[in-house]
C-alpha cells in the first residue's frame, strides 16, 4: 500500500470531486441559485421602493448567499454521508487538513458562482448603475467573501453531518460566526456598486477585515477539523 | 432616585437568576445523589 | 452495623464555604451599590445598574475564556479528559445565564441614559451574537454520540467561538464608526468613577467571580453524577438482558 497523499494533493482531488460530482448533479445550480433568485424577488415585494432597494442591494445579495451557503454547506456533507465515503477517507489515513481544505475550496467556488449570478440579478432587477473602477474591489472582495463562508460552513457542517437535528442547528452555530463576513461584504459591494454613497475607495479596508476572517477561519477549521469528523 | 423601577428590576433579575438557576441545579444533584453510591462520588 | 445516612450531594465544605462568601459579598454588593455609593455625575442613578451589569459581562466573558482553555484542552487530548469538558460545558451554561443577565441589565441601564432598549453599539452588539453563538454550543452538547465524540464536537465549537470574539468585536465597531452622526452614542459605557465607585464595582466583581467557581464546581459535578447515573442504568439494563436470554433459551 502506498502511502496517502499530501495535504495539497489531498485538497485538489477532494476538491476536484466535489466540483464533478455538482457537476454531474447540477444541485446548485438546478436548485439552491432558483432558490436564491427567488429571494431577491421576494426581497422586492418586503421592500417595495425601488430607491430603498437599491440601497439595500449589497446587503441582500449577502443575505441570500448566506442562506444559500446554508444550503450548500449541508449539500456537500450529504454526499459524503450518504454512502460512508467521508469515513472512507479517514480510515485510509488521508489527512483531515486536506479533507478539510478541498471540501472548503470545492464551496468556496460554488458560492462564488453564486455570488456573481445574484450580484448580476441585483443589476438587473433592481436598477442599479454601478461605477466604472468598482469591479476589481468587486471582485476581490466576493472572493475573499465567499472564502470566508465556505470554511466556516464547512467546519459545522462536517462537525453536524450524520447527526440528527442537524438541519436546524447548523444555522443557528453558522449565522452569528459569519457576522463579520456578511458586514464585510455588503459594505466593501456598497463601495462597489455606489449605492451607499460611498466612493470605490472606501471599500478597501472592508477587504482587509474580510482576509482576515477569511484566513482565521481556515487556519481554525484546518486545526479543528479533524477533531470535528472523528467518530 | 429617578427610574428606580429599572434599578431595583436590573437587582432583582441579576440575583433572581442565580437563586433561580442555583436551585434548580441544587434539587437536580440531590435527585441524581440518591442513585449513585458515595463512593463512586470524586469529590468527597 | 452502620446508621444509614443520606447520600451526599454535590456540595463539598469549600463550596459551602464559597457559597456563603458569595452571599455575603452579593449583599454586600446590594447594600453599597443601591444606598451607600453616590449616584454619577453624568448619568445619575442609572450608574447603579453598571454595579450588577459590569460584574455579569466580567463572568460571562471569564466563563467563555475558561471554556475555550478547556476546550483547547479536549482537543490536545483528543477528547479523553471527560473532567475537563464537564468544567468546558459547566463553564459555558453559567456564561450563557449570565450572558441573558447582562443584555436584560444592559438593555434596562440603557432605556435609562438612552432613552432606547437598544444601540447598535459594538459592544453591545457583540455581546448579543456572543449569546447566540454559545446557545449553539449548549445545543451542540445536547447531540447524540459516544461521550468523546461529544466533547470534541463541542470543543470545536468552544474554541471557533472564542476566536469570533475580536472578530465581531471588531467588524462591528468599523462599521458603527460609518454612523457617528447619532449622537446618543455619546454617552458610552464608560464612566468616570470616583473611589467609592470603583470599591462598589470591585465587590461586585469578586462577588460574582465566587458565584462563577461555585457554579462550575457544582455544576460539573452534576454532569458526572448524570453520567454515571446513565452508566449504570446501562449497567442495569445489560445485566436484566443476561439474566433474561438463557431464561428465553429454556422455554
Amino acid at each position: 500500500m502506498s502511502t496517502p497523499p499530501g495535504v495539497v494533493a489531498t485538497a485538489r482531488m477532494i476538491a476536484a470531486r466535489d466540483l464533478r460530482i455538482e457537476w454531474r448533479a447540477r444541485v446548485v445550480m438546478n436548485q439552491v441559485i432558483p432558490f436564491a433568485a427567488v429571494t431577491m424577488v421576494l426581497f422586492a415585494f418586503a421592500v417595495d421602493d425601488t430607491g430603498a432597494l437599491g440601497r439595500l442591494a449589497p446587503g441582500l445579495v449577502w443575505l441570500t448567499v448566506m442562506f444559500s451557503l446554508l444550503l450548500c454547506a449541508q449539500r456537500a456533507f450529504a454526499i459524503e454521508s450518504a454512502d460512508g465515503a467521508l469515513e472512507a477517507l479517514r480510515v485510509a489515513g488521508v489527512d483531515p487538513v486536506g479533507i478539510f481544505l478541498g471540501k472548503a475550496a470545492a464551496l468556496a467556488v460554488q458560492l462564488l458562482a453564486l455570488a456573481v449570478v445574484m450580484v448580476l440579478a441585483a443589476l438587473i432587477l433592481y436598477d442599479l448603475d454601478p461605477p466604472a473602477g468598482g469591479v476589481v474591489l468587486l471582485v476581490t472582495s466576493a472572493i475573499c467573501a465567499t472564502c470566508a463562508l465556505a470554511a466556516t460552513g464547512t467546519i459545522y457542517a462536517g462537525l453536524a453531518a450524520g447527526v440528527s437535528g442537524r438541519e436546524t442547528l447548523l444555522p443557528l452555530l453558522v449565522v452569528p460566526v459569519v457576522s463579520p463576513v456578511l458586514i464585510g461584504a455588503t459594505r466593501a459591494v456598497e463601495a462597489a456598486l455606489g449605492t451607499g454613497g460611498t466612493a470605490v475607495a472606501d471599500g478597501w479596508p472592508w477587504v482587509g477585515l474580510l482576509a482576515v476572517v477569511a484566513v482565521a477561519s481556515a487556519v481554525v477549521g484546518a486545526l479543528t477539523f479533524g477533531s470535528a469528523i472523528r467518530d | 432616585m429617578e427610574s428606580i423601577e429599572f434599578i431595583i428590576g436590573s437587582y432583582l433579575l441579576t440575583f433572581g437568576a442565580i437563586a433561580v438557576v442555583a436551585a434548580r441545579m441544587l434539587r437536580r444533584a440531590r435527585s441524581l445523589s440518591h442513585r449513585v453510591p458515595d463512593e463512586e462520588k470524586y469529590w468527597l | 452495623m452502620t446508621t444509614p445516612t443520606t447520600p451526599r450531594s454535590t456540595g463539598t465544605r469549600a463550596t459551602r464555604v464559597i457559597g456563603i462568601a458569595a452571599i455575603v459579598m452579593s449583599a454586600w454588593l446590594t447594600l453599597f451599590g443601591l444606598v451607600l455609593s453616590p449616584a454619577d455625575v453624568a448619568q445619575g442613578d442609572a450608574v447603579r445598574i453598571m454595579y450588577v451589569h459590569v460584574p455579569s459581562v466580567w463572568l460571562a466573558y471569564l466563563a467563555f475564556i475558561v471554556t475555550a482553555i478547556c476546550s483547547v484542552w479536549v482537543l490536545v487530548a483528543r477528547g479523553r479528559v471527560p473532567g475537563v469538558d464537564r468544567v468546558a460545558g459547566a463553564s459555558a451554561e453559567i456564561g450563557v445565564v449570565f450572558m441573558a443577565v447582562t443584555l436584560v441589565s444592559g438593555m434596562l441601564w440603557g432605556r435609562i441614559t438612552w432613552g432606547v432598549y437598544w444601540q447598535w453599539d459594538a459592544r453591545l452588539t457583540t455581546t448579543a451574537l456572543l449569546f447566540i453563538t454559545y446557545i449553539g454550543y449548549l445545543a451542540v452538547r445536547g447531540l447524540d454520540g459516544s461521550p468523546e465524540q461529544r466533547a470534541r464536537r463541542s470543543a470545536v465549537v468552544g474554541v471557533v467561538a472564542v476566536a469570533e470574539i475580536p472578530l465581531v468585536h471588531w467588524s462591528v465597531r468599523l462599521w458603527r464608526s460609518l454612523h457617528q452622526e447619532a449622537t446618543v452614542l455619546d454617552t458610552d459605557l464608560d464612566v468616570d468613577i470616583d473611589g467609592l465607585m470603583l470599591f462598589t464595582l470591585f465587590v461586585g466583581v469578586i462577588a460574582f467571580t465566587l458565584w462563577f467557581v461555585w457554579f462550575v464546581l457544582h455544576r460539573a459535578r452534576v454532569m458526572a453524577l448524570a453520567a454515571l447515573v446513565e452508566e449504570r442504568s446501562l449497567d442495569e439494563a445489560l445485566a436484566e438482558r443476561a439474566t433474561e436470554v438463557p431464561a428465553g433459551g429454556q422455554n
